[in-house]
């Protein structure tokens, strides 16, 4: 009862405008939040990554002779953003001595320029920086800091399926 | 601790006048009648804030041109991550902004606040509210979808009807003859480059005259005034608040409408503004003729001059709400005319065009396409159009999916087309068609009768009957017989085939009609086996009419 009787008016508006910051500063935040958070989300997610094709024919590997490397180009599709793109690609595909089959992406893993096969030399050259790789993609001398990256294979009827583009090393998934 | 941040504060308000600019727009004197029936002027500068964040958010995944703006806003909508969210919230964040401007212009004329000496203020107003639609109208155009492309026909036809002005006013707009590029691009710049800065400026302008001439109080009191802050601002964050969850449930769970990618060429889309627009879009149907004007331009204009002019209209002095009868009416009047004309719009207005179209095709499944048409599936799989083709939803692939893409749909189109792509598309990847005529026109036949609706239906119709029908359409049998519709009444109709015969019975008479049948007409046809498995497969498989 003495409690009571000792709080004055002021007190009772101290705490009312105590109460009223309290709110105005927790809706606003809600606010704040409700806004923020999906705007954060729509500027740095990846979007959803559509259903790329998996697998693109590049060609007949019936004339490919072991120790020759052949340029193989073939049309894939690209999904860029809202645009989706036909368009050409190639790769460096190899027969070693044994019939294994490699196929290289075509850019050089030093600052991607396109190489090409020295057939005097039997290597691949980068004309920008000098790299040279092996016949199976190992960097023999230059700025090249890996060897060349290898696309996923698989053979059908003596066809070339191309999949996604790994470092050498990596495991394919 | 207190003490370095009282000396970090001033210091920088010493230098800034931040804070003390801030705590005298806090604590400013408001009149002691201040309350719930001010918060809406609030409630509208924090929509504008929204609209103008997720409006530029939208811009950061947008490509302001025709086609493009629409692949665009389905890419935000469907594959970014809070895409549709930020969407719902611009969408319908313009029609809470129209609701809630409309509301404070009414609460302010009622309360007789544009009197003496806030003419200036209400006049701000109603530039801003000009504002306002300006952002519906330009900004309808840029989903450039159906609704946006036909919408805006009519938009940029009545600024035409504009006297003396109409043909520059058309000009202005990059619509002279028909909307395109040009059109896009003025509307979007209008859109995003004109209209927010025009917005921001009024407003700072609307709120610095609000401040000069302080709130209007309530007529009668005198009473002693009171702050701003904190219990007129907590009224105002709470309608903030509540305006924002509505905005933010609308946004998450109503859809917003985006039809068909713009087709000028789809003579049977019918218009409509948006719901805001409809009660003009009504009025405009009573002018008939040279007449069309007066409701076009003529009558918006008077509505808008008298906005304008009220305050000079009406000077008489500040009186209670109750006692202001005419203004009651005034809105009264104007809420019922509004409404009805809003009605009788929307009783007019025709079903969403999407389920129309979803009504008309229910019945085309694949055994409902005439022989023609199914034959026209066999060449699209022999001539592997869904290599770069898609008829459903699936991985993008390079063409357009032929399913939905309505551009073009006539059979001549399609056939020159088939024949040199890139003439008739330039910049066309496809490689021609080396087929006959006939075959080639069965293939038009199934594109065209190709819907969103049957499309997932013609990956299963099995390949025996697709060459069964092959086999009819090449032997002729159309000439004397109908299937589905298409063919002639000379012989028996085909449907229902299977109720009436076995396969036996079938295979028998197409060696020798007429044994099975005296005095038929019919040729005998040799097939070989499979070929007459097939053709009585795709008989047999027709339904009973």
């Amino acid at each position: 009862m003495e409690k009571i009787s000792e709080a004055t008016p002021g007190d009772q508006a101290q705490s009312r405008r105590g109460f009223g910051y309290a709110v105005i500063y927790a809706l606003g935040s809600l606010i704040g939040a409700a806004l923020a958070i999906p705007a954060a989300l729509y500027l740095l997610l990846p979007p959803k990554t559509r259903k790329q094709q998996p697998w693109v024919e590049a060609g007949d590997l019936s004339q490919l002779q072991p120790g020759a490397p052949q340029e193989m180009t073939f049309r894939r599709i690209h999904a860029d953003g809202w645009k989706i793109y036909s368009e050409k690609g190639t790769a460096w595909v190899v027969k070693k001595a044994d019939g294994k089959i490699l196929a290289f992406s075509p850019v050089c893993t030093h600052l991607g320029c396109a190489y090409h096969w020295d057939a005097d030399k039997s290597d691949f050259l980068c004309p920008c920086h000098g790299s040279v790789f092996a016949l199976d993609g190992t960097v023999l001398s230059g700025p090249a800091p890996r060897p060349l990256d290898r696309f996923e294979i698989k053979v059908e009827n003596a066809r070339l399926w191309l999949g996604p583009v790994h470092q050498a090393g990596e495991t394919s998934s | 601790m207190r003490e370095i941040k009282r000396r970090v504060f001033a210091w920088f308000d010493h230098r800034t006048g931040l804070e003390s600019g801030i705590r005298n727009f806090l604590y400013e004197e408001i009149p002691g009648s201040s309350g719930w029936h001010q918060v809406l002027g609030s409630v509208a500068i924090f929509l504008f804030l929204v609209q103008a964040f997720t409006g530029i958010l939208l811009a950061f995944n947008y490509a302001p041109t025709p086609g493009d703006a629409y692949n665009s806003l389905k890419y935000i909508i469907t594959e970014v991550t809070g895409g549709r969210l930020i969407h719902g919230l611009h969408h319908w964040g313009a029609s809470m902004m129209i609701v809630v401007v409309v509301f404070h212009m009414t609460q302010v004329f009622l309360f007789g606040a544009y009197k003496k000496p806030r003419e200036a203020t209400w006049m701000v107003g109603v530039v801003s509210l000009l504002l306002t639609l300006a952002y519906g109208l330009t900004g309808y155009l840029l989903p450039w979808d159906n609704r946006a492309y036909w919408g805006t026909v009519v938009t940029t036809q009545i600024a035409g009807q504009v006297p003396l002005l109409g043909s520059y006013l058309q000009r202005f707009l990059g619509t002279d003859g028909s909307i395109g590029v040009v059109t896009f691009a003025r509307f979007y710049a209008l859109h995003v480059l004109i209209l927010p800065p025009l917005t921001t400026f009024l407003i700072i302008f609307h709120v610095h005259l609000v401040r000069k001439h302080g709130v209007a109080p309530t007529p009668g009191d005198t009473g002693p005034t009171k702050k701003f802050f904190p219990e007129q601002m907590l009224k105002d964050v709470i309608a903030i608040f509540t305006a924002f969850v509505i905005l933010y449930l609308m946004a998450l769970f109503v859809a917003v409408p985006l039809e068909r990618l713009a087709d000028p060429t789809d003579l049977t889309y019918v218009p409509r503004p948006d719901w805001y627009f409809l009660f003009l879009f009504q009025t405009l149907k009573f002018f008939k003729g040279s007449l069309e004007p007066i409701g076009s331009v003529l009558l918006p204009s008077l509505g808008v001059l008298a906005l304008f002019l009220t305050p000079f209209v009406d000077r008489e002095k500040v009186m209670r709400l109750t006692q202001r009868t005419t203004a009651l009416g005034v809105v009264a009047l104007a809420a019922i005319g509004w409404g009805a004309l809003t009605l009788a719009a929307l009783r007019t207005t025709p079903a969403a065009p999407e389920q129309q179209a979803s009504n008309l095709q229910q019945a085309a499944d694949w055994n409902q396409f005439s022989p023609q048409e199914v034959a026209g599936l066999g060449y699209y799989r022999q001539e592997k159009c869904q290599a770069c083709h898609n008829l459903t939803d699936g991985p993008p692939k390079v063409g357009p999916n032929l399913a939905t893409a309505r551009e073009h749909k006539n059979a001549a189109w399609m056939i020159k087309h088939f024949k040199n792509p890139n003439q008739v598309v330039p910049g066309s990847n496809m490689p021609p068609i080396l087929l006959s005529d006939a075959k080639l026109n069965a293939l038009a036949a199934f594109l065209l009768k190709l819907s969103p609706e049957n499309a997932d239906a013609t990956a299963s119709v099995p390949d025996d009957l697709v060459h069964g029908a092959q086999l009819y359409e090449a032997q002729g049998c159309g000439n004397c017989h109908m299937v589905n519709g298409a063919g002639a009444k000379l012989g028996p109709p085909l449907n229902g085939l299977s109720q009436r015969r076995t396969q036996q019975w079938v295979q028998q008479h197409f060696a020798n009609p007429a044994a099975l049948s005296p005095g038929s007409i019919m040729p005998p046809s040799q097939f070989s086996p499979a070929d007459m498995q097939a053709i009585v497969n795709y008989l047999f498989s027709l339904p009973a009419a």
